[in-house]
């Protein structure tokens, strides 16, 4: 999908008539109806990957994913079940019963508006419903006239909304316009949480069918291949042996790393994307150089090898089964612990999902640094170690050998990715880590990093090509932060805990600010490391010059 | 007509109201029967709805966390924004429940010509809301004057340091003046700031009205109409001590208004987004304790039958391409 040119968009964020710079829809906002036309939605499942779901994925859960079918946005026609009212009405109610959280947000929401204007989507696009509490009201207006006393018996004048096909492709719309980044939770008064909504709406929309590709064909490959590229045991291991083919151009030190290898003391799991996609590859250097240079004894593992999760976009099914091969693959290779790389919403499943769901976690044991001791008891039952905290521990115990000099053709910032801050509250460790690491580091606006931090624009399996625009809308409020500390300090690298974030604001660089360039705090690490019997680097992992050294 | 409806409504109220109270028998009803059904009511409903919310488990750990996490001991924790105890919470809670904290965060977006987005304090909204509700809570604990016999110390503490002032007389409670105006604030907030108005629904508009108009005919009772104090404490008095009575022709009609619609949101509180009040305290994005690594959480409904693609099956589709790849496999 072609997209306009930035300077074009710019004009059109800050000049364009939207909420945002004051212009006010003639239409309620209940009046204003959902049009679906190219550019403005991802594209929707594949009939057979649907298919694929139904019989390999969930055979035992019919209905949970709707019939498959090929269906189009634009059409009058989604092909919907004929009683599919009805499903929706049922789901919510099951909902009801499952999640407190959903009770209390529908009913407790003042509408004193300050959850507005915190939303990416809302800033980027001015579009009204884009407001977090519009969005949850589309949900709601529902809840108050099917399940609320008001509602059934006053209908429209206590906010009540038939559902109606029109509901429906507006859900369709905003719950796909929603990237369940938090930021209005931390703002609201009631801690209304849009991320609990966007997770309730989608699961809906599912049970009638309704979704994107680019969730559903990730979650397949997940489930079938063990990560979300597809990526087939043996190209998993060739793509990570390219990665020491080059750290050993570099930096003439040959690594061998394991795969699925019983007995290993710790299990690693990353996001894929860190083994096969740029920037992500020089993120997953990194951690190679740094398990080398203290000696880790770990292995990969080619069935668990997807740390993100699908599933946390799709549904709590969906996420429950795709996490469950962590545990599962621990168990079956005996280690002792599980190590996680550098990625935001599987930091959110594994902290705040993962021990109810797939837990308790008793054969593994409570995760101790090999290399210093240190217990982590903040992991005591999940035991899983985020990699920012494995390495920052490392460095408070001097075990690494740095030379942040190697980074001094960096102008660095630090990106707090949405699920790490808000449902995790990782934001000191990565910081201490960059403090040893890089010499020039500059932070983003107070308003835009740690917990405020500002989504990338293209989280939960938004980072589609057909939906560009929107994403760059989206993405603008980042983009803007980082452009402040471009223009102010020359910053030229914006590093993350994150591998959505690495793929999505590298497209969000390019098109505001060209010149940043995007990657993991674990390359800035593998950048500095002083090996054992290396040879002089001339080049960090991007085979970049390093300063001093160009030419 | 989100405003218009529900400012009819309110008007409506009034009306009943003041006709009632003029009607034979009229008094009894509004003055009796209906706040001890209106107390009901809301005593009922508002615990219905809090069981309601009970009922439904707490599935998953989901705190919002809005600091640095319990982690490695050389990490300053902010063990309030993200607490790990119960202390924590407690702590975070309260500062939530008596300070409002995550709307004293609040800033407001604005969108500049670049395009340049740039984020300024906005602390007026918490500033109102929180004059609202301390006008509202000190003005329900002044009105136990009307309910207690002796009038506990409590309460003559409060009406002097609300009058301290000392303007007028009767003297001028400054939280009548602060709630008006705090009202009044809320409301041309709503209407004034163009995004505020188009989410805002008939359902904000019309508590607003109607506690703006027990606040307004209560200060009319008091600084104008001058109402028979006497005589409604011993009405007041009767109803808490379920010995209820009237005295005919000394009250006041403007009286049997304020308590008509006092009854009318006590009636109104439980099926409303007023249950904010209690919903706060039970919302799962605030009250728990950012622990889920240290202590397992548990789901009542989660399904044990959702398991893993097994790795058996994993093996048996890529056990040529791993065996050629040198990856180990459990089965030759």
């Amino acid at each position: 999908m072609a997209i306009m040119k930035a300077d074009k968009l710019g004009v059109s964020v800050a000049k364009g008539p939207s909420l945002m710079t004051g212009a006010v829809p003639k239409k309620d906002w209940p009046d204003v109806e959902a049009i679906f036309k190219p550019g403005n939605y991802a594209y929707p499942a594949k009939k057979e990957m649907m298919e694929y779901h139904s019989q390999k994925t969930f055979p035992n859960h019919p209905g949970l994913f709707g019939e498959p079918r090929d269906w189009d946005p634009e059409a009058d026609d989604w092909k919907l079940p004929e009683n599919w009212k009805e499903i929706i009405l049922n789901g919510i109610k099951e909902r009801l019963d499952k999640f407190r959280s959903l009770k209390i947000f529908m009913d407790c929401c003042v509408r004193c508006g300050a959850c507005a204007d915190k939303c990416h989507f809302f800033l980027g696009t001015g579009d009204p419903k884009n407001m977090p509490v519009l969005r949850a009201e589309l949900l709601r207006s529902v809840y108050r006239n099917d399940f609320t006393l008001g509602g059934k018996i006053l209908g429209k004048i206590a906010g009540g909304r038939e559902m109606t096909f029109g509901v429906l492709k507006e859900w369709f719309m905003y719950f796909y316009q929603c990237t369940e980044c938090r930021r209005c939770s931390v703002f609201c008064p009631y801690g209304i949480d849009t991320a609990e909504i966007t997770m309730m709406g989608r699961e809906l929309l599912h049970l009638v069918g309704v979704n994107i590709n680019w969730i559903m064909e990730p979650a397949a490959n997940s489930n079938r291949t063990g990560n979300h590229m597809g990526l087939q045991p043996h190209t998993f291991k060739d793509n990570i042996i390219y990665l020491c083919d080059d750290i050993e151009e570099i930096t003439g030190i040959k690594i061998e790393p394991t795969f699925n290898r019983k007995g290993a003391e710790v299990l690693f799991i990353t996001p894929s994307a860190d083994v096969f996609a740029e920037p992500g590859i020089y993120t997953a250097m990194g951690y190679l150089l740094l398990f080398h240079h203290i000696g880790l004894d770990y292995t990969w593992s080619t069935y668990a090898s997807e740390g993100g999760n699908f599933g946390l976009f799709t549904n709590n099914e969906m996420m429950k089964k795709l996490n469950g091969k962590m545990y599962a693959e621990a168990k079956r290779l005996g280690v002792k612990w599980i190590l996680g790389g550098e990625c935001g919403h599987m930091w959110r499943v594994v902290h705040q999902y993962m021990d109810t769901m797939n837990g308790p976690a008793d054969f593994l044991e409570v995760p101790t640094s090999p290399i210093t001791g240190t217990r982590f008891d903040n992991a005591a039952s999940t035991k899983m170690v985020h990699i920012s905290e494995f390495t920052a521990d490392l460095i408070k115990h001097g075990k690494l050998k740095l030379d942040p000099k190697r980074n001094d053709h960096r102008i660095a910032t630090y990106h707090d990715s949405c699920n790490p801050a808000r449902a995790m509250g990782l934001i000191e460790e990565p910081r201490y880590v960059l403090q040893n690491v890089v010499n020039n580091f500059h932070e983003m606006p107070e308003n835009t990093i740690r917990e405020s931090t500002f989504c990338c624009g293209s989280g939960t399996g938004l980072n589609t090509d057909e939906i560009m625009e929107l994403r760059m809308r989206s993405g603008l409020p980042r983009a803007n932060a980082v452009k402040h500390v471009r223009d102010k300090h020359a910053v030229n690298m914006l590093s993350c805990v994150c591998a959505i974030d690495r793929a999505t604001l590298t497209s969000l660089m390019n098109y505001w600010n060209p010149d940043v360039e995007v990657c993991g705090v674990s390359e800035l690490v593998g950048n500095a490391l002083v090996m054992e019997g290396e040879k002089e680097r001339e080049t960090g992992l991007r085979f970049e010059p390093l300063a001093g050294m160009e030419g | 007509m989100r405003i218009l409806s529900p400012f009819i409504a309110v008007l409506a109220l009034i009306a009943v109201g003041l006709v009632a109270a003029q009607v034979p028998g009229g008094q009894a009803l509004i003055g009796i029967v209906l706040p001890y059904l209106a107390f009901a009511l809301f005593l009922g409903g508002f615990a219905y709805r809090v069981l309601y919310w009970a009922k439904s488990p707490v599935p998953f750990r989901i705190p919002t966390t809005c600091g640095q996490a319990n982690s490695l001991p050389w990490i300053k924790q902010n063990k309030i924004d993200c607490p790990s105890s119960k202390l924590g919470v407690i702590a975070r809670m309260f500062l939530e429940v008596f300070l409002f904290r995550s709307l004293f965060r609040n800033t407001k977006a604005e969108m500049y010509e670049g395009p340049k987005l740039v984020y300024g304090s906005s602390k007026f909204l918490w500033l109102f809301a929180l004059m609202f509700h301390y006008c509202f809570l000190v003005i329900v604990l002044r009105h136990m004057r009307l309910f207690m016999d002796p009038v506990p110390g409590f309460v003559a503490a409060l009406e002097f340091g609300d009058g301290f002032l000392q303007i007028g007389a009767p003297v001028l409670y400054m939280t009548d003046a602060i709630f008006l105006g705090a009202i009044a604030f809320l409301f041309l907030r709503r209407v004034m700031l163009s995004n505020i108005r188009y989410i805002s629904l008939s359902a904000d508009y019309f508590p607003l009205f109607l506690i703006f108009s027990i606040a307004l005919t209560g200060i009319l009772m008091r600084y104008v109409f001058r109402a028979d104090v006497v005589a409604i404490k011993q009405l007041t008095h009767g109803l808490a001590t379920f010995t209820p009575a009237i005295v005919a022709g000394q009250i006041s009609p403007v009286f049997f208004i304020h308590v008509f619609l006092v009854c009318a949101l006590l009636i109104y509180l439980p099926f409303s987004k007023l249950m904010h009040m209690a919903g706060v305290f039970m919302s799962p994005t605030r009250n728990m304790i950012n622990n889920s690594r240290m202590v397992r959480h548990i789901n009542p409904w989660n399904d044990p039958n959702i398991k893993p693609h097994s790795y058996a099956g994993y093996e048996d589709e890529f056990r040529e391409f791993m065996k050629e790849g040198g990856i180990p496999v459990e089965k030759e």
